[in-house]
């Protein structure tokens, strides 16, 4: 295991959701400390997407506070936008910018959002893209780009904002069977560099390798929050939780 | 493979091949087919030869006069010679017509190198085609105006080609930054400016050009204080602007919609504000579905500019309209329409032309 922090560097405290009538998030709670892995799972519709949309502040919540870094996470005050230079975010359809190359991809963030020279954000990037071996791609555009490359770039593209903290949300749903080794591949060299990580995925074998953490959400709770030895012991683990797992591995 | 093997592997020649038989099969195929096809044969047989006879065979050139040009029965191009610098420039004194016309030369020669991908590739190119069109228009605004040595030449004069190029660039170029605010304000959370927005595009689309021109020519003069005086050629600019923007508003709109939700996710994510996403990440995806449209409406702007003529400017319509009036050549009208029609075509083909280039110079570039 990495080290951790003494301070949690992400904080939820009572945090609510409505969509409507709909209460999507239930009174969460969770610190992530520096340097921890956290995986996310649950069945589909159980809030674990919005969750970690709401810690960069892409969705709003009612109540109950967010803090990244000690500051809390507020659309109003507008420390969600500063946050969120600092909060990599990984999505399931990638997203990458159609209009520009892989590298311009990787340097818009930097160049813009961070006010960095082209030279300085374009090292780094080839830097990012030699690491997940795309580099020789670097001036194609991503349609040309199979889905495993698209979501290493994502990654790239995330990482180039010296993020201290990197979600994904799905990371590799949307992609071909082939090619989910690939991206997960990066995301366990990412974690060996003591990235801070949130991680919503079925991928049971990665989450066994990686995490510290697993969290399960159903309907807008959390209802475990356990180390991987635990979580993927039958003896001991939470009734629902087996018979998650029951579900994700017959499918 | 032998080659026999390989043909052997190809789906059976069809029987019926070649020209003849295409034309048997496509044309002459039923009664009612065949008549058809011979009915639009000889329209166009009818309108070729007639063309063809009126502008070349029995047309008659300079030193031809009107009496020979009439005895001939053709078109009478001895009367463009005679009128074309009337028609290009109206009512620019003539001795200084050559300012004009140099004026003319410098828009096509910055427009066209605005035209080549290339002139924007980088930072440094950019500056530069920026740097070319402020001196380039502050070039045209003393050619056109006077100064520098050269006489003043009041705007009422300006007429003609340069009046409708003038009206057509400048509109439109002002068009799409207007239009840009206000379809980004149509979709814009604040309800106030959306409200604005959807109130303006909804009225003014309500509107004919035509009320608008007389609206921003009669009645805003009366609107503003005496002492106000607009020039009547920036009142019918202003007109045109407002006018196009709010259908240029709408199908810049729809391109906004196109654009996924994902992209404004990805780019919220890093930490751009609203204006970074919409400039580098919204508005360049935007834009290039719109393209289309887009030329659609600068083809339709460019010849809309002729209805300037209801507010009694020369654009070019207008000032062949004046050349048809000189009693030494009078009934003569068509020459001069089919010379301003040649204009215009051009100009609409090339833009339309330029728009296909580049639509296949995108997706060729994204998708390799």
């Amino acid at each position: 295991m990495n080290q951790i922090s003494a301070y949690p560097i992400i904080s939820l405290r009572n945090v609510s959701k409505w969509y409507g009538n709909l209460h999507v998030l239930r009174d969460i709670n969770l610190d992530v400390h520096e340097g921890e892995k956290i995986v996310v799972c649950g069945p589909s519709g159980s809030g674990k997407s919005t969750a970690v949309y709401a810690i960069n502040g892409l969705e709003a919540y009612q109540q109950g506070e967010i803090f990244v870094g000690g500051v809390k996470v507020s659309e109003a005050d507008g420390t969600a936008h500063d946050l969120r230079k600092h909060v990599g975010m990984v999505f399931q359809q990638f997203n990458l910018f159609p209009h520009l190359s892989i590298l311009e991809n990787c340097c818009i963030g930097p160049m813009k959002v961070k006010g960095i020279r082209r030279e300085e954000a374009e090292a780094r990037a080839m830097e990012e893209l030699t690491r997940v071996r795309i580099a020789d791609k670097a001036r194609k555009y991503p349609e040309t780009l199979s889905g495993g490359e698209q979501q290493r770039v994502a990654i790239c593209r995330a990482l180039c904002m010296s993020p201290r903290v990197m979600l994904f949300d799905e990371p590799t749903s949307a992609l071909d069977p082939e090619m989910v080794g690939e991206v997960l591949d990066v995301m366990t060299g990412l974690s060996e560099r003591g990235m801070t990580m949130i991680v919503v995925t079925h991928e049971m074998g990665f989450t066994r390798r990686i995490a510290d953490r697993v969290v399960m959400m159903e309907s807008g709770e959390i209802i475990e929050a356990v180390p991987p030895e635990q979580f993927f012991d039958r003896a001991r683990c939470n009734p629902r939780v087996g018979a998650f797992l029951d579900q994700i591995m017959h499918a | 493979m032998t080659t026999e093997a390989y043909h052997a592997l190809l789906p059976p020649k069809s029987p019926q091949q070649g020209v003849l038989v295409w034309i048997w099969k496509n044309l002459f195929n039923s009664l009612s087919n065949s008549l058809l096809t011979l009915i639009v044969l000889w329209i166009v047989y009818e309108v070729a030869t007639g063309a063809i006879r009126w502008a070349i065979i029995d047309a008659r050139v300079a030193p031809a006069n009107f009496r020979e040009c009439i005895d001939a029965g053709g078109a009478c191009w001895a009367f463009i010679q005679a009128k074309w610098r009337l028609i290009l420039f109206g009512t620019y004194p003539y001795d200084d017509q050559w300012r004009p016309a140099l004026a003319l030369i410098l828009v096509v020669v910055l427009v066209v190198s605005s035209c080549f991908p290339a002139s924007w590739a980088t930072q440094e190119r950019r500056r530069w085609l920026f740097g070319l069109w402020l001196v380039g228009l502050g070039v045209i605004g003393v050619l056109m105006a006077g100064g520098f040595g050269l006489s003043h030449v009041e705007v009422r004069f300006w007429s003609g080609l340069p009046l409708t190029v003038m009206l057509a660039s400048v509109g439109m170029v002002s068009c799409v930054f207007v239009s840009i605010l206000l379809a980004l304000g149509r979709r814009s959370e604040m309800h106030v400016v959306r409200w604005v927005c959807v109130a303006y595009i909804e009225v003014i689309r309500g509107v004919p050009l035509i009320s608008l021109l007389f609206m921003a020519n009669i009645m805003l003069p009366l609107l503003l204080p005496a002492e106000v005086n607009i020039p009547n050629i920036l009142r019918a600019q202003i007109a045109f602007i407002m006018f196009f923007a709010a259908y240029m508003a709408e199908t810049i709109r729809g391109g906004l919609q196109a654009v996924p939700q994902g992209q404004y996710a990805a780019a919220k994510a890093m930490g751009m504000g609203y204006w970074q996403t919409m400039i580098f990440i919204i508005l360049p995806q935007a834009m290039r579905i719109t393209i289309p449209s887009m030329v659609n409406l600068f083809i339709a702007g460019f010849k809309d500019t002729s209805l300037v003529i209801v507010i009694s400017m020369l654009d070019l319509l207008g000032t062949a309209n004046a050349a048809k009036a000189d009693p030494t050549w009078l009934g003569l009208f068509a020459e001069a329409y089919a010379f301003v029609a040649v204009i215009y075509l051009t100009v609409c083909a090339s833009m339309s032309w330029y728009s296909r280039w580049i639509e296949r110079r995108i997706a060729a570039r994204q998708q390799h």
